[in-house]
């Protein structure tokens, strides 16, 4: 991890793109700007951390902005770890895609399109990834309904559908 | 009820294998060696076994089942160890897991089955070849169990289910006896299939042209 200097040192260099930074527990969290998203990752690439280790949603339900993307990034030389965390508001969840600069958020950003809806602009390929391609909704938002359906027994046997009566 | 068993004749069983050795044709003009009247009619007795086509074929098929190699979660791992030595569901001509659903006649369902699995699923199930038999296997695909969310699909939905097996997952010898509640379904009542069941009568796959 970055120390907590270090972290502010990152963040001055970045500049107006870093609204807030983080550090909890021996973690580093830069909360940016989400249109600067692209330029804050490709300098921290320069700085060593050239390894996308994941990229993942959150639903800060009833917060707003409410959908929160992080990309968790690594610097394999020093083992190194850092966090860069942005907010959308739930009415227009859109971001730049970060696909070509990183190949892994390839299939990454799709499972977030399909679990919270957050739209990656320039994406080769944006299709729902887990659920079939013809759902509606986006499961994982906290406002979703958890779903599934009365277990049939044999006391409601003819009271669900689908079921011969 | 009990039999009463006449004690067998040793007469008749002498005479009979003293003419299969010699065959028919040397039997020569000793009488003592033919079977005649009762003895021969206790003869017939003792060997010929009556019954009729349907049973001898339930018969055949509830003992020879070959399930689809069709794993779906963790009950999938149960299911591969019913063929392995401990419980060894070969006792009961079972263990010829075919590659492909046209070789198969009972489909195990190990596991849960997603909204997105369950078109495929139905799919291999359409693909086996009737007389066929499906096993729901664990409280996944039955009735969801802990995974009850928007992203399952209980088997009931889309499918004919034969036997329940619940459990999370079942032990082995749960699918075994799973499997041997199928055997005496298919043996006694045959006719509970999944067409009886879902009145689903003339919807037998035709070929085109046919």
């Amino acid at each position: 991890m970055p120390d907590a200097t270090g972290l502010e040192l990152i963040a001055q260099e970045l500049g107006d793109a870093v609204l807030d930074t983080v550090f909890f527990r021996g973690r580093g969290t830069l909360n940016v700007e989400p249109t600067r998203i692209a330029a804050v990752l490709e300098h921290l690439r320069e700085r060593g951390y050239s390894f996308m280790a994941s990229l993942h949603g959150v639903d800060h339900y009833p917060e707003e902005p409410r959908l929160g993307v992080v990309y968790e990034l690594l610097d394999m030389q020093r083992v190194d770890r850092i966090t860069v965390k942005l907010r959308l508001h739930s009415a227009a969840p859109e971001i730049d895609s970060v696909t070509n600069a990183w190949p892994t958020a390839d299939h990454q950003e799709r499972e977030v399109y399909d679990m919270f809806g957050v739209v990656f602009g320039g994406h080769p390929d944006l299709r729902r990834i887990l659920m079939p391609e013809d759902y509606e909704g986006h499961p994982q938002r906290r406002d979703f309904p958890v779903g599934g359906e009365p277990v049939i027994f044999t006391f409601n046997e003819g009271q669900s559908r689908g079921m011969p009566q | 009820m009990e039999i009463k068993r006449e004690p067998v004749n040793l007469r008749v069983r002498d005479l009979n294998s003293r003419q299969l050795l010699r065959g028919s044709e040397v039997l020569g003009p000793n009488p003592s060696s033919h079977l005649e009247g009762s003895d021969f009619e206790r003869h017939v007795e003792e060997s010929v076994l009556t019954t009729t086509l349907d049973k001898a074929v339930a018969w055949a098929r509830s003992n020879s089942f070959f399930p689809a190699t069709f794993g779906l979660a963790c009950c999938a791992i149960e299911m591969m160890s019913i063929v392995a030595a401990r419980v060894d569901v070969a006792r009961f001509g079972f263990e010829a897991f075919r590659a492909s659903p046209r070789q198969a006649d009972l489909l195990i369902l190990s596991g849960r089955v997603s909204i997105k699995m369950a078109p495929i699923v139905r799919r291999i199930y359409d693909q086996m070849l009737e007389p066929k038999w499906a096993i729901s296997m664990g409280a996944c695909c039955s009735s969801m169990g802990v995974f009850n969310n928007y992203a399952l699909v209980p088997a009931d939905k889309f499918m004919p289910i034969d036997v329940h097996v619940p459990g999370c997952p079942p032990r082995p010898e749960a699918l075994m006896h799973g499997v041997l509640k199928l055997r005496k379904m298919v043996q006694e009542d045959p006719d509970m299939g999944w067409r009886e069941r879902y009145d689903a009568r003339g919807t037998e796959e035709v070929l085109p042209g046919a």
